[in-house]
């Protein structure tokens, strides 16, 4: 029977092992994650693995943004703490490290949770828990679906909107010449050509990567091979340096035009190296202000955020990006009120009407859960992006690309939103 | 690979003695109890150790007790959690996607035994580790089916109000393990317990007894196939997705030492090998984050497994398990004297 004892022994300390009792008391309502004096919000975020590049700043400088507002007083007296998990993009860790921050650590809300393959898998674990599930840091279609996941709200435009806008450019610029396609092999990909294809119908070749393979040789040999003169990149930032570099290595010059997410000019300046020449004329679409554009109010406040709170690190379109994302999600607290529950945020972010440091409005309503509604194009030229043309909005079906005529909006005089 | 035959032979007579039954029933009791006590993230573990046992206990009896290293059992699992995902989106009928994922897992696990029946040593790890390998590539080239890196979400019906899905994840992971390691205990007790040890010893030896070596080989290649098949199912029903990072070449690793760790060719070792693939990342994870780094956390679980391995090598050769015979044979022989 000593063994029978050893294995329920072992049993027993296993499940007993670093139980730190997650007592959830202090909080004026019920409201997982709230107290009198503090938010938890939760996010997952490929701190290291294949998109880590770039990417792994966004998360640091949300907190940041949150660091700063807390050192003024917080929301409604209430100070923002922001937990950051690796998921190392993979879908699996995203499982793990996602039920360990609803379940275990009790957060409020998952916010600007990153990727289309790793946020789709928890989709249902958050519904099933009536977790908000605010702002994907993705362009995925899927977070726009109300009426089957009401409490998911995106932040990127989504890869539809996009694939439109970059597509009338292309149509627009390089009539008549062969347009290829390079994507990842999911619905950031899918998504992405479908916009395309809805402007320019099909494309002369298309070709997919998949994160797991850092390869993309056979993929760019194919659009050469299909003497293609435009192509278009649905890519990470690490798998559009790759593919540029990859093309460069083969002969091959195309014109490239890439998707917002994987456009950043510093994290492809990096990653590419002594190659970085190969970025010039790169065409891409952003639709907040832009890192190096020095005159614009939104990145002085940014900046100064960053040298105060981020360690000054070094300044780029994904620390833009993640103050964004806390300012909007700081905006929907205000918006909120001070009864702060789960439904009450979710109904403030329903109601909308947000303003910011977006180029475009966000598009949030009851019956819409997407994020920004367009973008502008960008033109790298000497290693800095630089805006062109007006920013265009559409949506994900059939309408037609207008440009936004929309004013821009100044951050307010201390930087932190009020309650509109 | 377990050096001290003395010591086996003491271990199974004691063994003998005591009914499996006699340990699995009060083990269900047990995690039956515990369901109830542990708060959600707890239970979502308890469950996770589970399925992991489903798995480690087929790997050691192939590993330890049979003497065929392989390192592609995170692909078996794989060929299940891909089966079961496939099942439950047609047909939403859980146990019978179970039942199916053991079978076609046990299918695959026999072309790949019949391949690993004539391969030896390095051989046969080379062939199981391209197994491993291949998963990610069959699930970007067939990606209208597997649907690539993202995966494929699982449907499931949602359990009875009165329990919280983790306390049902629970349930049926332990279920089913506790029927794994039921049937696995009662196999090697018997006959063919004797012919895995008897070709794993001495192939030729065997022979001459009249053993079919690669028969038993084919085999409990088979039988650890169908119970990582089972596993793989569970993990698929745990995690509501399937996608080829949830298998790299790293679980095959870590399977591998978790057993090692445990103790080879024991159940007992398996059960501890699976807690401690649960114990350890959450472990190393919660000492990245007092650390402060993030970043830390995906690669520290890996650095603790090796630690771990190494430490628990130098002082126990045989795994955990062989530390409490020690104790036993120590106190007996003082008893004598």
């Amino acid at each position: 029977m000593r063994r029978t004892a050893t294995v329920l022994a072992v049993v027993l300390l296993a499940a007993g092992c670093s139980s730190n009792g997650t007592s959830n008391s202090g909080s004026s309502s019920d409201t997982p994650g709230v107290t009198d004096t503090e938010i938890t919000v939760g996010t997952h975020m490929p701190l290291t693995g294949p998109a880590a590049a770039g990417y792994s700043k966004i998360a640091p400088a949300t907190k940041a943004y949150f660091d700063f507002v807390n050192a003024n007083g917080g929301v409604n007296g209430r100070k923002i703490t922001y937990k950051i998990m690796d998921d190392g993009y993979n879908p699996s860790n995203t499982q793990q490290v996602v039920r360990q921050m609803v379940l275990q650590d009790k957060v409020f809300a998952i916010l600007n949770g990153l990727g289309t393959p790793t946020h789709t898998g928890v989709l249902d674990f958050l519904k099933t828990n009536r977790v908000p599930d605010l702002f994907v840091a993705s362009g995925s279609r899927s977070w726009n679906q109300p009426d089957k996941y009401p409490g998911t709200f995106g932040f990127n435009p989504d890869y539809t909107v996009e694939g439109k806008i970059l597509g009338t450019y292309v149509k627009e610029t390089y009539p008549g010449k062969k347009v290829c396609f390079l994507g990842q092999d999911d619905d950031f990909g899918r998504d992405s050509l479908e916009g395309i294809e809805k402007i320019l119908g099909s494309v002369t070749a298309k070709q997919s990567y998949v994160t797991s393979n850092p390869n993309v040789g056979p993929q760019i040999g194919a659009l050469k091979a299909a003497a293609c003169d435009v192509v278009m990149l649905a890519t990470v930032p690490g798998f559009t340096a790759l593919s540029i570099g990859t093309a460069a290595k083969i002969g091959f010059k195309p014109q490239f035009v890439v998707s917002n997410v994987g456009s950043d000019p510093t994290t492809l300046t990096k990653t590419l190296g002594p190659a970085a020449g190969l970025l010039e004329g790169v065409v891409a679409a952003n639709y907040l202000p832009l890192a190096n554009d020095d005159a614009n109010p939104w990145i002085q406040l940014y900046k100064k955020v960053n040298s105060d709170y981020n360690g000054n690190a070094e300044f780029d379109n994904n620390i833009v990006y993640g103050m964004s994302v806390g300012y909007l999600f700081v905006q929907s607290l205000q918006a909120a009120g001070k009864d702060l529950t789960r439904d009450s945020l979710i109904a403030a972010v329903e109601k909308g009407g947000f303003t910011g440091p977006g180029l475009v409005p966000v598009r949030f309503s009851a019956k819409d859960h997407s994020g920004y509604a367009g973008e502008q194009l960008t033109k790298l030229t000497g290693g800095k992006a630089a805006y062109f043309g007006t920013a265009y909005q559409t949506d994900d079906g059939d309408g037609a690309v207008a440009a936004y005529t929309g004013t821009a909006v100044a951050p307010p005089q201390n930087g932190i939103p009020t309650a509109q | 690979m377990v050096s001290a035959p003395k010591k086996v032979a003491i271990s199974r007579k004691k063994r003998q003695r005591i009914s499996p039954l006699l340990v699995v029933i009060p083990a269900a009791a047990l995690i039956l109890a515990l369901t109830y006590a542990l708060p959600p993230f707890r239970n979502y573990q308890l469950a996770t150790v589970g399925a992991y046992l489903c798995v480690t206990a087929g790997l050691t009896v192939l590993t330890g007790l049979n003497g065929q290293l392989s390192l592609g059992h995170g692909a078996l699992m794989a060929t299940g959690a891909y089966t079961l995902a496939l099942m439950q989106n047609r047909f939403n009928l859980l146990v019978a996607g179970i039942v199916v994922a053991v079978l076609v897992t046990t299918v695959v696990g026999a072309v790949i035994g019949l391949a690993a029946a004539r391969l030896r040593g390095p051989y046969l790890a080379g062939l199981t580790l391209a197994v491993a390998v291949v998963v990610p590539s069959i699930a970007s080239t067939f990606d209208e089916t597997f649907n690539s890196d993202q995966g494929l979400t699982v449907a499931l019906e949602p359990p009875p109000d009165a329990i919280t899905v983790e306390q049902w994840q629970a349930w049926v992971c332990w279920g089913a393990a506790l029927v794994t390691v039921l049937l696995l205990a009662y196999l090697i007790r018997g006959r063919f317990g004797r012919d895995l040890r008897a070709v794993r010893d001495d192939e030729t030896a065997a022979k001459l007894a009249g053993i079919g070596v690669a028969r038993t080989q084919v085999l409990a290649f088979v039988v650890s196939a169908a119970c990582a098949g089972l596993a793989g199912a569970l993990f698929a029903v745990l995690a509501q997705s399937v996608s080829p990072g949830a298998f790299p070449l790293t679980l095959s690793l870590f399977l591998l030492m978790a057993i090692v760790i445990g103790g080879l060719g024991r159940l007992v070792g398996a059960l501890i090998g699976a807690v401690l693939l649960v114990a350890l990342p959450s472990f190393a994870q919660s000492i990245a984050e007092s650390s402060g780094s993030v970043r830390l956390e995906g690669n520290l679980a890996l650095t603790f497994f090796g630690v771990v391995l190494v430490v628990v090598m130098l002082a126990a050769p045989g795994g955990l398990t062989s530390l409490t015979n020690l104790r036993i044979r120590r106190k007996s022989q003082k008893g004598r004297k």
